[in-house]
């Protein structure tokens, strides 16, 4: 039987990291700089990339600039939670313009 | 003609066929049309607001809502817009260091003109608006280009646009490739979703005009542009077609561009031809 490929829709995908970060953080676990370089720095590509495609969300800004924020404040674990939610944000703004670059032309008026 | 010759030459037709359908575009729905395209566009809303004249449709909200247009006729007996439409008279007359003037930059003097803007510039290969031309006219003469969205800009904008009051939208497309896909990206732009409420232009202009979006009308999309600048009560001062759009495009939580883009020039090049034939209004008020 061919395999099937199951997507995580990116809602799903930033709650199930919130949720796990939060658990990691409650069982001791604490996040480091290294920790919110890592995650920033794979949310600022997506952002960038979004960019490309002319087409970033207000919301992946702000919650850039709150991890960021955040990381100053050396509160590494909030950081990584909100570059994670920036990340999960920046994908979903990437989907949409790449699914628009077709389903544009379904609402034009005929 | 032997069997085995006619054989041959139906293959040779059929080949030719197919090359044929190979040349054409992949689908019809990739085929640029404008004038087509705008025939749908205005029967759309004749269709949906079969009691609203050609010429209502420039003063957006207040042609489909008895109610905001009562209120409407009652504010523009002191226009919110006129401190602004006097200051861009002023400016529009007052010469440039060099001793020339806006009026040295535009054809009939920048009077009556406004219902050409956007045009293809076949020179430069680009969608060239009223408040771009402003700015280049500016700075061919010396002087510093204004903001594109709000105050000065806004005040010459407006009274360039007083003087073309009546006339309606006759924005061309030139038989031009670049034209055509500069018109094609500013279709694109208006239909496509964006930002992470996931709306486009349409949803809010073509799909939704005429409901409320909480305590707004939303505006019919066509002659939407025909009463800019605009003195929006929620601004509390005149703004450009730019600063619409950027305040459109935040609303939907989406990163706007700076203002004369090339995607909003296109954008209000599209929306422009579309209104083609609905007398400006401009400047006009709106909530």
């Amino acid at each position: 039987m061919a395999s099937q490929n199951i997507r995580l829709g990116p809602e799903i995908l930033a709650t199930a990291i919130t949720a796990i970060t939060v658990a990691l953080a409650s069982a001791g676990w604490a996040a480091t700089a290294s920790d919110f370089d890592a995650a920033y720095r794979a949310a600022a590509q997506r952002e960038q990339q979004a960019g490309a495609l002319r087409n970033q969300w207000t919301p992946t800004e702000a919650a850039l600039k709150a991890a960021q924020k955040a990381a100053d404040m050396k509160d590494y674990d909030q950081a990584v939670v909100l570059a994670h939610q920036a990340e999960a944000l920046a994908n979903a703004s990437i989907k949409q313009a790449e699914e628009q670059n077709a389903l544009w032309r379904n609402a034009v008026v005929k | 003609m032997t069997g085995r010759a006619g054989r041959r030459y139906r293959w040779q037709w059929i080949a030719l066929a197919l090359l044929a359908v190979a040349l054409l575009p992949a689908s019809a729905e990739e085929r640029t049309d404008p004038a087509a395209d705008q025939r749908a566009f205005q029967a759309h809303f004749r269709h949906a607001f079969p009691s609203v004249a050609l010429n209502d449709f420039a003063n957006g909200p207040y042609a489909v809502d008895k109610g905001m247009r009562k209120q409407w006729e009652e504010i523009m007996q002191f226009p919110p817009y006129e401190f602004a439409l006097d200051r861009g008279k002023q400016l529009f007359e007052t010469p440039f260091a060099n001793g020339k003037s806006y009026a040295d930059c535009f054809p009939n003097k920048g009077i009556g003109i406004r219902e050409n803007y956007p045009y293809f510039d076949q020179e430069t290969g680009e969608v060239v608006t009223l408040d771009l031309a402003i700015n280049r006219c500016r700075e061919k003469n010396g002087e510093k280009p204004l903001p594109y969205e709000v105050d000065d800009m806004a005040a010459i904008d407006a009274y360039m646009a007083s003087t073309s009051r009546g006339k309606p939208f006759d924005i061309k497309i030139p038989d031009d490739r670049r034209a055509l896909a500069a018109y094609e990206n500013g279709k694109k732009f208006f239909y496509e979703r964006r930002g992470q409420l996931n709306f486009s232009c349409a949803s809010c202009h073509i799909e939704a005009a005429g409901k409320r979006l909480r305590g707004d009308i939303l505006a019919p999309a066509l002659g939407i542009l025909a009463s800019f600048p605009i003195f929006r009560t929620d601004w509390g001062s005149l703004g450009t077609v730019d600063r619409r759009f950027v305040t459109c495009n935040q609303q939907v939580r989406s990163v706007p561009f700076r203002p004369e883009d090339e995607a909003y020039r296109d954008l209000e090049y599209f929306l422009s031809y579309m209104s083609n034939g609905v007398a400006l209004a401009g400047p006009g008020a709106r909530p």
